[in-house]
């Protein structure tokens, strides 16, 4: 019973506070690692009250956008990953609307509700406008400052608008009591989406919340990236004389036109300045990766040989790096090149690897690998993270079906991805540690996700 | 315009002749009861064997009735209710027997079709064309994660290059489709590379490359959907589309 533990510890880049401790304790030769990673572990995480906001003004409407205000507020700041948040179980009967009503030894009392920070504030309707006012109060504090954050609001009285000033004042507080790192409230998640009958482009706040089709072309549309300033999403349609790389803007709110390549153009993924897309290409004849304009222009191939070579991916904090999948040696596997095309290296060393997907951070590779594949060896299909520069992995998910197409959050504190677990495939998020799995999605089959720069 | 209606009328004309076949091989149903005063209703069936000879040589007619007193077959004249016959058609011939009984009139066809011996064939209409080119062109079947023409897939592959280069004329799609194992867009480059493996061993077997477009459909138009070898094996697969 040999038992060998590896610890290692990776700061993630310099300016986060991110920390990736990786512990791996293998029990056997035989049997299954055990792997468990995490955002901070070891750290301790801010102990976090978010009691509900109160009415301010006598407005009928006042009812349900609390409703709508506090569930989004208390979700965001439950996702955020970096809180320890009080259950509302916990809280005291009296809660404040305002700083004059906040008794604190009641929110910091020990045992329970033991918080050290409380958010709270106010909503209130008048004249279908409505405005919200929201502080952060450090309730362990004995100083005589103790406010953290004041904010206030004001918009159109709509669940919509609230839910918006909901996601403000979260990031706002995620942003303050989490390293300076800005929160994920206010992100988007792109994605396939076949509810409808075909396979188009879909669009999601980050909560699984307001889900719509972006596309409606009628045939198969693949393989979703937004751009990194949120204006135009590259995507990869099926057309009659094959896949082309389709180009959607926000601005205008309609496909725009794009050059035809002929051929297959499958997988397109911007560049981090957003000047150039990498693609799949088999205009020259066997699917290779090409860079290409974020006009269309100036191709140049970056792969040859028989490939197949697919979805590419720039190091989205460096833009110096491309990892792609490549089937040259037989069963697909990852490889990394610097963006000009020369220092192809091989990441994976067996199995099924795909759908690479950079960290923010530039140093991690999250992708969808059966470690043992092959003739009786049904393997399953999970996500793993990989250190780029030791070459050393983790399992993220673990005896939940098939699961692919991995995506970070722009925070790096999350990723979102494809699985099979319940029977269909949809979308799910989780922590980048593999904790805190939702699902986002439950109607057709959905698959491909993407998640927004910022 | 043109080609959508032609396909439509292909369906038609292939519904028709399944139709055809069908009333041959089967006893037709009675139809519905008739009150109870009502004779029976005549039953009749008719087939050939064989339903394909070469010029010059017989076919066996074989037919059976019930329930009729005047049976005839076109061509041929009034003959037993049931019984069988040797004939020599010159050219194909659907047969067509009509049974008449005091319940009504019921009739039975069957098709005899005549190869014309190794002369030319007349120019085709596109109907038939369509059919042949479905009996010759067979799609190619690849293994697991393979773009590589298997060996057993060899003799499809010529049958295929052979029948192109005798209609010059017929322009193909070759769809590359993959089973549902694996990612979305690794299948999608896989499916290419298989597309362009079969249009590469045409233009080899001397199918001129112009007359042939390639399209990848990855796992995104499965064959079969249920998740086992054999259908994925049906999934794995070159398909060809006749364009013309």
């Amino acid at each position: 019973m040999e038992q060998k533990s590896l610890m290692k510890r990776i700061a993630a880049a310099r300016n986060h506070l991110v920390l990736f401790t990786i512990l791996i304790l293998a029990a056997t030769a035989a049997a299954q690692d055990w792997i468990r990673t995490g955002t901070g572990l070891g750290v301790e995480k801010i102990r976090l009250a978010a009691s509900d906001f109160k009415p301010a003004t006598q407005d009928p409407k006042n009812t349900d956008l609390l409703k709508t205000f506090n569930d989004t507020l208390f979700n965001d700041l439950d996702n955020a990953g970096i809180f320890d948040l009080v259950s509302k179980s916990f809280y005291p009967l009296q809660v404040p609307g305002q700083p004059t009503e906040l008794k604190a030894a009641d929110w910091s009392a020990s045992p329970a509700p033991n918080a050290s920070m409380l958010a709270f504030g106010n909503l209130g309707v008048a004249a279908d406008k409505v405005t919200v006012q929201g502080w952060l109060y450090d309730v362990k504090s004995t100083s005589t400052s103790p406010q953290v954050l004041g904010k206030q609001y004001n918009d159109n009285a709509t669940a919509e608008a609230v839910r918006v000033i909901a996601h403000k004042f979260a990031d706002e507080i995620i942003f303050r009591l989490g390293g300076g790192i800005p929160g994920i409230a206010e992100s988007k998640i792109y994605f396939v989406s076949k509810r409808s009958g075909n396979k188009e482009i879909w669009a999601m706040d980050y909560d699984s919340a307001n889900q719509h089709a972006v596309t409606h072309l009628g045939t198969i549309s693949l393989s979703p990236r937004i751009s990194p300033d949120g204006s135009r999403l590259a995507f990869s349609a099926n057309n009659k004389t094959g896949w082309d790389v389709t180009m959607y803007s926000f601005d205008l709110n309609r496909i725009v036109s794009f050059p035809h390549f002929g051929g297959m153009n499958f997988s397109p993924s911007w560049s981090p300045d957003g000047a150039k897309l990498a693609l799949s290409s088999s205009r020259n004849g066997y699917p290779n990766i090409f860079v290409i304009d974020a006009s269309g222009g100036n191709p140049r191939r970056l792969t040859s040989g028989q490939g197949p070579d697919i979805s590419p991916i720039w190091n989205r904090k460096t833009g110096a790096q491309i990892a792609f999948v490549s089937g040259r040696t037989g069963l697909p596997q990852i490889y990394t090149m610097e963006a000009d095309g020369t220092n192809v290296q091989r990441l994976t060393d067996q199995g099924y690897a795909v759908s690479p997907n950079w960290a923010p951070n530039g140093q991690f590779l999250t992708f969808s690998w059966m470690r043992k594949y092959g003739p009786g060896e049904p393997g399953s299909n999970d996500l793993y993270l990989m250190d780029i520069a030791s070459k050393q992995w983790v399992q993220l998910t673990h005896d939940a079906g098939r699961n692919d197409s991995p995506c970070w959050s722009p925070d790096g504190r999350h990723i979102v991805f494809q699985s099979h677990r319940t029977g269909t495939d949809q979308i799910f998020s989780m922590l980048a540690d593999g904790t805190n799995v939702k699902q986002l999605t439950f109607s057709g089959d959905n698959s491909q996700p993407d998640w927004s720069w910022k | 315009m043109k080609h959508p209606m032609r396909r439509w009328l292909t369906l038609v004309f292939i519904l028709s002749a399944i139709l055809m076949v069908s009333a041959c091989k089967k006893k037709t149903a009675p139809p519905p009861p008739p009150p109870p005063p009502a004779p029976p209703a005549p039953t009749a069936s008719l087939s050939a064997n064989p339903d394909t000879v070469e010029k010059g040589q017989s076919a066996t007619l074989t037919w059976q009735t019930t329930n009729a007193t005047d049976v005839s077959i076109d061509g041929i004249g009034p003959v037993e209710p049931n019984g069988s016959k040797s004939v020599t058609p010159t050219d194909s011939t659907t047969y067509r027997l009509i049974a008449k009984g005091s319940g009504g009139t019921q009739d039975a066809t069957a098709r005899v079709t005549v190869n014309a011996a190794a002369v030319a064939p007349p120019p085709q209409p596109s109907l038939t064309e369509q059919q042949l080119f479905a009996q010759n062109v067979k799609d190619i079947y690849f293994d697991y994660d393979k773009a590589d023409i298997r060996a057993d897939q060899q003799a499809s592959l010529q049958a295929g290059a052979r029948f192109l280069q005798q209609h010059a004329n017929i322009r193909i799609t070759i769809e590359g489709h993959c089973d549902e194992r694996g990612t979305t867009e690794y299948n999608l480059a896989l499916g290419t590379n298989r597309a362009d493996a079969v249009k590469n061993a045409l233009v080899q077997g001397g199918v001129a490359g112009d007359r042939i477009k390639t399209i990848s459909y990855g796992k995104e138009k499965p064959f079969c959907n249920e998740s086992n070898e054999s259908c994925w094996q049906q999934n794995r697969r070159g398909h060809f589309v006749y364009e013309q």
